[in-house]
């Protein structure tokens, strides 16, 4: 039989605020445990929650980015639970009426467009970390995180392949980070996502059982729990068993979903209007000055860059990916006054290449957008070759100073006297002769040796085109 | 507005009762300890606010948005700066058991 399978993602994206969304408890990531966690935090006696207004901004912001619907009113609700690492026994959420609505995104797969519904997206809080290393047989409890604000954004059914639940994690990612209301860091949990998951037979209308996969921290788990979870579902089905819903936690070390059988009970959450907190309520001022905030979003700027600098649709996609990459790429070409395509090949290649070895982003390169754009300027004005100019790119990364101070510190200036470049070829085919005589004879092949020479003589200085040139010539004979 | 399914169900299905098995379900869920005694008092006292809802579910509410606060006002919002300073020391005084800076608490583990 042939199945079909049904993925709807729940993202978790902690929103970049430096205070917490109930607390002014700050919320850097790293800090000693629990020195970030406060009265409000830890839910001690008589305290009150007291809302953080960035955090609500960042999720109108988001709410406009996707075309959704702002709830201007949006309600907080209390998601009961007992957990070591949730000290008020329940999460403040929001569940009937969050404060961003129906929107959707666009995502590409194998070059073909896909509109993702996302059902909803919610404010709540964060909670606290469990550490079941060795404390005597006791579990130790950090409450540092405990209250980071979080935007719940949960997605539509609509992905039809874990090919398509990448692509729309991945255009979330992109997006959040656009937005600057969320780092984005997998590792540190900053963006955390939730995949429900079912199969049925291809054709079929009503949804199979799902399962709600746990655990998922990078793009490339995404993609490998859900191929082994649909595996396991048509393999249950097929053995003549009965998908149960249940929630699953994914084993990336041995590449397996397992039963939580745990969650089960606790499903029962027995939501209610937190009476600590009346409706969050934003006036028609507030959406538009956020509005207002909103930068050129992935897409657009995308389109932009196809049309404005003339590169190809994946070069764009591929500038675009951050807005750091897309910001010094465009400084880059302002500098060099030009050669948009000579410096999305430098940004994409070299410089992308170098900032992967040393780990390092943008803002940290050795390499600064006006100093790349004074190397494309002496390789557009002909001072230095292609092959030299990778030499240079590497000294300036080195911190041996601007293009112009490397080129001459290291005399890489390009020779272009045709009368130098003549000298040497001269002197090459007279030390040469076997090899003159055998491209003479039609052995074409032996032209490269010849290059190989002169450059070696040059040290790689000679302008390539006009030794090419040159040599032919001389070689006529 | 309570929304727990055992409970909601009982109000949709319009049930005049609450059983003494589900006032035991919602007692484990909020990990509260009832005998049966006590477990029969629930069911009875909670039977008689399905009573007064049943009442209420009479009255014609169309239009009328559903209440999420008993006080007609909007939350107030604060700057986003932290204004809290580390007070660890002082608050795991209380605490039966640290270590390292974390709470120590009964094993969980998944």
């Amino acid at each position: 039989m042939e199945w079909e399978t049904v993925i709807g993602l729940e993202v978790h994206a902690q929103l970049q605020t430096t205070s917490k969304i109930f607390s002014g408890a700050a919320t850097r990531y790293g800090s000693e445990p629990n020195t970030q966690a406060c009265a409000v935090d830890l839910a001690l006696p008589g305290v009150l929650p007291v809302m953080n207004r960035e955090a609500a901004r960042m999720a109108v912001k988001f709410g406009l980015a996707i075309g959704a619907r702002i709830n201007q009113r949006s309600v907080f609700a209390r998601k009961n639970y007992f957990y070591p690492d949730l000290p008020k026994g329940y999460q403040i959420s929001q569940f009937e009426l969050p404060v961003v609505g129906l929107g959707q995104l666009t995502i590409e797969v194998n070059g073909e467009e896909k509109v993702i519904g996302i059902t909803r997206a919610h404010l709540e809080e964060d909670a606290g970390k469990s550490l079941h290393e060795d404390f005597h047989g006791m579990s130790g409890i950090d409450l540092n995180r405990a209250g980071t604000p979080l935007l719940e954004i949960v997605s539509e059914p609509d992905m039809r392949s874990p090919e398509e639940a990448v692509a729309y994690l991945k255009k979330l990612h992109e997006l959040v980070r656009y937005l600057e209301i969320c780092d984005g860091n997998m590792q540190e949990g900053s963006f955390r996502c939730d995949a429900n998951v079912s199969v049925r037979p291809k054709g079929q209308k009503e949804f199979g059982t799902r399962a709600e996969l746990k655990n998922i921290n990078s793009f490339r788990f995404v993609e490998k729990a859900i191929n082994y979870e649909i595996e396991r579902q048509i393999d249950v089905i097929e053995g003549g068993g009965k998908v149960v819903q249940e929630t699953r936690l994914y084993d990336s070390a041995k590449d397996v979903t397992r039963s939580m059988r745990s969650k089960e009970e606790a499903n029962d959450y027995r939501y209610f209007p937190d009476p600590d907190l009346p409706p969050l309520v934003l006036d028609d001022a507030f959406v538009e000055e956020t509005r207002a905030t909103l930068p050129e979003l992935p897409d657009a700027k995308r389109e932009r860059f196809q049309k404005e600098y003339e590169l190809s649709h994946y070069d764009a996609g591929v500038l675009t990916a951050t807005r750091e990459m897309a910001d010094f790429f465009e400084s880059v070409v302002k500098h060099a006054g030009g050669g948009a395509k000579v410096a999305a090949n430098w940004v994409m290649g070299d410089f992308s290449a170098f900032l992967n070895k040393d780990g390092v982003e943008i803002a940290n390169a050795p390499i600064n957008a006006e100093m790349l754009a004074g190397l494309i300027k002496r390789l557009q004005d002909n001072t230095i070759s292609g092959k030299i100019a990778k030499e240079v790119f590497e000294a300036m990364w080195a911190g041996e100073g601007d293009a112009d101070t490397v080129i001459e510190k290291r005399g890489l200036k390009q020779i272009t006297d045709s009368g130098a470049i003549e000298t040497v070829i001269d002197q090459i085919l007279a030390d040469n002769p076997d090899q003159v005589q055998q491209y003479r004879d039609g052995k074409e092949k032996v032209f490269g040796f010849f290059v190989g020479q002169a450059m070696k003589a040059t040290q790689g200085k000679a302008n390539p085109a006009q030794l090419n040139e040159l040599l032919k010539e001389k070689l006529k004979g | 507005m309570i929304i727990c399914p055992t409970f909601t169900e009982a109000v949709r299905s319009n049930a005049m009762s609450i059983s003494v098995d589900e006032v035991k379900k919602i007692a484990h869920l909020a990990r509260l300890g009832l005998d049966e005694q006590e477990a029969q008092g629930y069911a009875d006292s909670l039977s008689q606010i399905l009573g007064l809802i049943e009442q209420m579910n009479a009255v014609d509410t169309t239009g009328v948005s559903p209440m999420a606060h008993p006080l007609d006002m909007h939350l107030r919002l604060r700057e986003d700066a932290p204004t809290e300073s580390d007070q660890r020391e002082k608050f795991q005084k209380v605490a039966p058991s640290t270590e390292a800076g974390l709470y120590l608490v009964p094993r969980v583990i998944e």
